[in-house]
């Protein structure tokens, strides 16, 4: 047994030069194995005295287990060089673009009706809809338009070549025969507003064939003018944004509302860049007033005992003004580069809990 | 409508600034369009006198002028070709701003002679586009005198924008009656008392509408002066008509123009020497025509009105009048005509014959029937002192159409209504200064409208008339009340499911549009048969001529613009309407999107792809998905619209009928029609045809219920018929054991190589889920066994053997 010593030199100093797992394995089978040196010593342990071999014996599972330790202690030195050598030999660009995904968007009509929507809906109104393909006694008649009256004549109207009823048919000029309609089909109280197409025969810069209206109808028995304007201040302040922005209720007239006002909100040009808020212009922005008697009469409703106001605003408008988009007609070309520019994240569904616009 | 200040204050005594007067009007509904002050912005230009003009020493087209501008003598130099010795022009001193330039003048060197100012052109003016002399005044302007007082261009001009409802406000005396009951001043009484006729009018008036009522026109006027010269209009005159835009004639026709605007009476004066006969008033007979002022001859129809003579047709009743009996410098016996015309009538007539005048403009919008005499005595009066004459007694015929009429006014509307509560002495004051009269007792007024509010008909109207005097701005704003304390939904499931495929679709990468309701008729039989009541009567063009069936030609034709601007690659929906017929249940709610192009940009390790049908198939199972549909229950049929590639394309139906979405290939034929490069896929999906969201079960889910068993995945490989679907297999597959198979996946489908003609070959991973235990290789085999023989069976499968 004194060549233990010599052996334990011999071989920890081997291990601790093992260059790789191979080698190191050799060697543990070299020492350890079935055939190994220190193997072998044990076998030779039966043939000792019991004394001897009691002696022999601690001092050989001594040194198996040092070995045994040696050679994990080498093996997890070497494992981790040798990670680390694979992870150098690894390294990708991380420059390089990621897969691409393609990302969709939502058009700014969608999206300011749905805002327009959110700040109604928590004041209690519900999304009502008509027909586009409306006849002339919802769109005019209905609405106190007669027939010769000279506001039909400003209102451009597409026709279809049948009728509805003994009615001519039409594209719907504005949102309004909803009001008609709905009051036709339930009792007050109501609180509608829709949004919806609605179509003129006029195409310029600042007129499209089709565009977007979102109308609003409050029927009861005591909402007035004062309510009219609380609802339409909070409304505009709140869908641009602008705690203290100026609006003002000028009168004007539209058949279908008596008193009728038109409604301005404060903008300026000032340092040559348009922002809607205090400044020394105004910028019309919806029309409005307290349903005209005979409009309820024609939905069916008692103007003794009911009254309520409707408004009606520009979709696109609204949109161009909060946006900052140039040109209403590119809101209907569909081209890529502009729906990418101002459409909005799927996920960007407007509330008032979150703020409206992010 | 354009009017003058100065005009105004013909009617208006008032102090106030005409900054104070175009501040009060919106706040009367008056919206104003412009104000246009020529005194203020031509500030500064004089009348001045070239005293010596000789031509400059260096150069051939200008010549220098030593100019006297009233106040002193300067030199300048002048490119006019009219600047001569003695011409009297509007003289711009250095340091002026120009106005038709945009340029604030310095005293320059122009070729070695100093200029101090400059003589101005009308083009510099900014009074018209005439920059090829410069302005020549009478001689007899005074020098130094304000160029715009001169030339009669110091009366401010404000346009105002007047609503159809105020015809009485297509007058300038309207306008003055509602600034006065602002209180920003005095109406001054009109001065209408009746003129006495010297003799009989030997044209007399008659209306002829037979048996019918007299509606037409129920009160006609007429009067003859005799001795008259038809002049020039005096300056003061001539300068209000120029000022609002109108040119001046001669006096008698001025004159009527001037009742048109300052009084909203629109009157007519005939040659009297050239009328043959008596004048009757009566419709039109089929055939008949009428040259017109205009020059234009109009071919008449018996819905109109006309006034004529024993000759035939020589007006057109609240239109126009007509060439033959028109008023020239040579007449010397005028008839005038002041007479009422039924709106309706002559708007139908106006519309009709496309002829727009100030005449028609306010008899359709309704003009004050207590005018028509009193109007006639204004103009006789004018007529006289302008041209002189003597006027005959009225001719009457018909009588002032009845306008008096009362409203019951509970005053307590205007808090209830109108959500301001004011003084009773407030409401009368504001009714009175309108022309009101009230009978003011009790808690309900008797208001009685006058003749020129045609528009006041009910409580509502008061209350509008009161508080728009009053200032709407001071109408307290109220927030809403809550109706409830939390608000119900505002949306509709249905709205709800629009929404969640817009967002939907969003999100997977396409773009949302908003294209036109209509689309082009060339283009539209691609798309199935549209019936004619579908077609436009009066489109705006023919590329919009049509309601679209289907949202996808709008798409499809989008994209084709995109590739037009290079950007061929790219995916767009829309969720909207579309129209089967007229009938408001023909209109659909659906959501569609094409997909163009490759899959994406080009890529180091994912190169994409042509879009193929099956990114259209995925696109509808998303928004059927999201939409709450029944996606298990879907079936797919081969049946879909010609707009789709027969062979490439399928119909995702619930039971046998209802078909709920489309997708694939668009047909290549139309893609050809509609000029745009393919292959385009795309879907519809139609929202309206799903079943309504289920609310009968509540928001709560099923209890999850997890095996305690991992899954195990068994792969088969089939060779079956070319012509059987997938979906056989698959289906066959899962029908194996429903207890066990959780899902089977389709991993490799191909045809040739090793596999025979007319065979093809699909792999199936067919997941086993085990619920009670865990499978023994007994087990798995013998539902491998079945799902062999099953699909066998039912498509004729053999499992793949090499």
């Amino acid at each position: 047994m004194e060549h233990l010593d010599e052996l334990r030199a011999e071989l920890t100093g081997a291990i601790e030069n093992a260059e790789s797992p191979t080698a190191l394995e050799e060697l543990r089978v070299a020492a350890l194995g079935k055939k190994g040196s220190v193997t072998s010593l044990m076998k030779g342990l039966g043939a000792m005295e019991p004394e001897a071999r009691k002696n022999a014996g601690a001092a050989l599972n001594a040194l198996k287990d040092e070995l045994a330790a040696a050679i994990d202690a080498r093996k997890k030195i070497l494992s981790a060089a040798e990670l680390d050598t694979r992870l150098v030999q690894e390294a990708l660009d991380v420059t390089l673009p990621a897969r691409p995904e393609a990302a969709g968007g939502i058009h700014p009509i969608s999206q300011t009706i749905d805002e327009v929507t959110a700040i109604l809906g928590e004041m209690g109104f519900a999304v009502a809809e008509g027909p586009d393909i409306e006849d002339d006694w919802y769109n005019f008649g209905a609405l106190n338009i007669p027939p010769e009256h000279p506001a039909r004549q400003e209102h451009d109207t597409f026709y279809l070549p049948g009728t509805r009823d003994g009615h001519r048919l039409l594209l719907r000029t504005h949102t309004s025969p909803v009001q008609v309609r709905t009051m036709l089909a339930g009792k007050p109280p109501i609180r509608i507003i829709v949004p919806g197409r609605t179509f003129r025969c006029d195409y310029d810069a600042t007129h499209s064939p089709m565009f977007h209206q979102i109308e609003g109808l409050l029927v009861d028995e005591t909402t007035h003018m004062g309510h009219l304007k609380g609802c339409l201040v909070e409304l505009c302040r709140t869908f641009f944004g602008v705690d203290d922005l100026p609006v003002r209720f000028r009168p004007s007239y539209f058949p279908f509302t008596e008193p009728s006002a038109e409604v301005d909100i404060g903008c300026t040009r000032e340092g040559g860049r348009f922002r809607i808020g205090h400044g020394d212009e105004w910028l019309e922005i919806l029309g409005c007033g307290m349903v005209n008697p005979k409009v309820l009469e024609h939905g069916g409703i008692d103007p003794a005992r009911y009254q309520g106001f409707a408004f009606g605003v520009g979709i696109e408008r609204l949109a161009m003004l909060k946006y900052g988009i140039p040109d209403l007609r590119t809101f209907y070309e569909s081209d890529l580069r502009w729906l990418r520019h101002y459409g909005f994240s799927a996920l960007a569904a407007p509330n008032l809990i979150e703020g409206l616009s992010r | 409508m354009k009017l003058t200040l100065s005009w105004l204050k013909e009617h208006l005594e008032t102090d106030a600034t005409l900054e104070n007067i175009v501040a009060a009007l919106p706040a009367l509904g008056l919206d104003v369009d412009s104000v246009v002050d020529r005194g203020e912005s031509l500030r500064g230009f004089v009348v001045a006198k070239v005293s010596e003009a000789k031509p400059h020493p260096d150069a051939d087209r200008l010549s220098v002028c030593r100019v006297d501008t009233g106040s002193g003598t300067v030199e300048v130099v002048c490119g006019a070709p009219n600047a001569h010795t003695g011409l009297t022009g509007v003289f711009a001193p250095s340091g002026s701003y120009i106005p038709g330039t945009g340029i604030t003048l310095k005293e320059t060197k122009i070729r070695g002679v100093i200029s101090n100012g400059m003589l101005l052109s009308e083009r510099e003016m900014g009074l018209s586009d005439n920059h090829d002399q410069i302005i020549e005044l009478p001689d007899d302007a005074p020098l130094g005198a304000p160029a715009a007082e001169v030339m009669g261009l110091g009366d401010p001009v404000i346009d105002i924008e007047i609503t159809p409802n105020r015809a009485d406000c297509l007058g300038v005396r309207g306008i003055a009656r509602d600034l006065a009951a602002t209180g920003i001043g005095t109406l001054k009484p009109l001065a209408a008392a009746p003129v006495e006729g010297a003799f009989d009018s030997p044209i007399k008036v008659r209306l002829e509408f037979g048996a019918e009522d007299s509606s037409p026109c129920p009160y006609f006027i007429g009067r003859t002066i005799r001795g008259v010269k038809n002049v020039e209009s005096p300056q003061w005159l001539k300068d209000r008509l120029i000022a609002i835009g109108l040119r001046p004639i001669s006096a008698l026709v001025d004159i009527t123009n001037l009742m048109a605007i300052g009084h909203c009476r629109p009157m007519h004066v005939f040659d009297a020497d050239k009328i043959r006969g008596d004048v009757h008033v009566r419709l039109a007979r089929q055939g008949e025509k009428l040259t017109a002022l205009d020059g234009e001859t109009y071919a008449l129809d018996p819905s109109m009105t006309v006034i004529a003579d024993d000759d035939g047709v020589q007006s057109l009743g609240g239109v126009i009048g007509g060439e033959r009996t028109g008023c020239t410098g040579d007449t010397v016996t005028v008839f005038v005509e002041s007479a009422y015309f039924d709106p309706i009538r002559t708007a139908a007539t106006g519309r009709g014959l496309n002829v727009i005048t100030d005449a028609r403009y306010r008899f359709e919008r309704g003009v004050d029937p207590a005018m028509v005499r009193a109007g006639m005595e204004i103009a006789t009066r004018l007529i006289l002192d302008i041209c002189g004459g003597e006027a005959s007694a009225l001719a009457v015929a018909g009588a002032e159409p009845a306008w008096a009429r009362d409203i019951d006014f509970r005053t307590a509307r205007l808090e209830t209504l109108g959500g301001v509560a004011l003084p009773p002495a407030t409401l009368e004051t504001v009714l009175t200064a309108l022309g009101f009269s009230v009978q003011s007792d009790g808690a309900v007024w008797r208001v009685s409208v006058p003749s020129w509010r045609g528009d006041i008909v009910g409580e509502a109207d008061l209350v509008e008339e009161i508080l728009r005097v009053h200032g709407y701005d001071k109408i307290p704003a109220v927030s809403l009340p809550r109706a409830e304390s939390m608000p119900q939904p505002a949306s509709t499931p249905a709205q709800v499911r629009r929404k969640t495929a817009r967002r939907t679709l969003a999100a997977r990468g396409l773009h949302e549009a908003v294209t036109y309701s209509f689309m082009s008729s060339t283009l539209v039989e691609s798309f199935g048969v549209v019936s004619e009541e579908m077609y436009l009567s009066n489109p705006i063009s023919s590329d919009l001529d049509v309601m679209r069936p289907s949202i996808l030609p709008n798409l499809i034709a989008a994209a084709g613009r995109n590739a037009d601007r290079g950007f061929g690659d790219g995916a767009l929906f829309e969720v909207g309407p579309q129209y089967a017929g007229a009938a408001p249940e023909d209109q659909s709610m659906v959501a569609a999107g094409i997909r163009a192009g490759q899959t994406g940009p080009r890529h180091w390790a994912t190169p994409p792809r042509a879009c193929d049908l099956y990114d259209a198939k995925a696109d509808a199972y998303a928004v059927l998905d999201a939409a709450g549909a029944p996606v298990q229950s879907l079936q797919i049929v081969r049946e879909t619209p010609a707009w789709y590639h027969p062979g490439r394309s399928g119909a995702l139906t619930l039971g046998p009928k209802t078909v709920v979405a489309w997708f694939g290939e668009i047909h290549p034929r139309v893609l050809t029609a509609m000029g745009v490069k393919g292959p385009i896929v795309g879907f519809e999906v139609l929202l309206d045809n799903l079943p309504a969201p289920k609310t009968r079960k509540g928001p709560a889910k099923s209890p999850l219920d997890l095996s305690a068993f991992q899954p195990i995945e068994r792969d088969f490989a089939f060779v079956v018929d070319a012509h059987v679907d997938a979906a056989a297999l698959i289906r066959a597959a899962a029908a194996a054991d429903k207890t066990l198979i959780a899902r089977v996946d389709v991993f490799d489908v191909f045809e040739g190589g090793s596999i025979e003609a007319g065979k093809k070959s699909i792999a199936l991973a067919v997941t086993l889920q085990p619920v009670e235990k865990t499978l023994t290789e007994a087990d798995i085999d013998a539902v491998a066994q079945k799902i062999i023989d099953g699909v066998g069976k039912a498509t004729g499968a053999a499992l793949r053997t090499q």
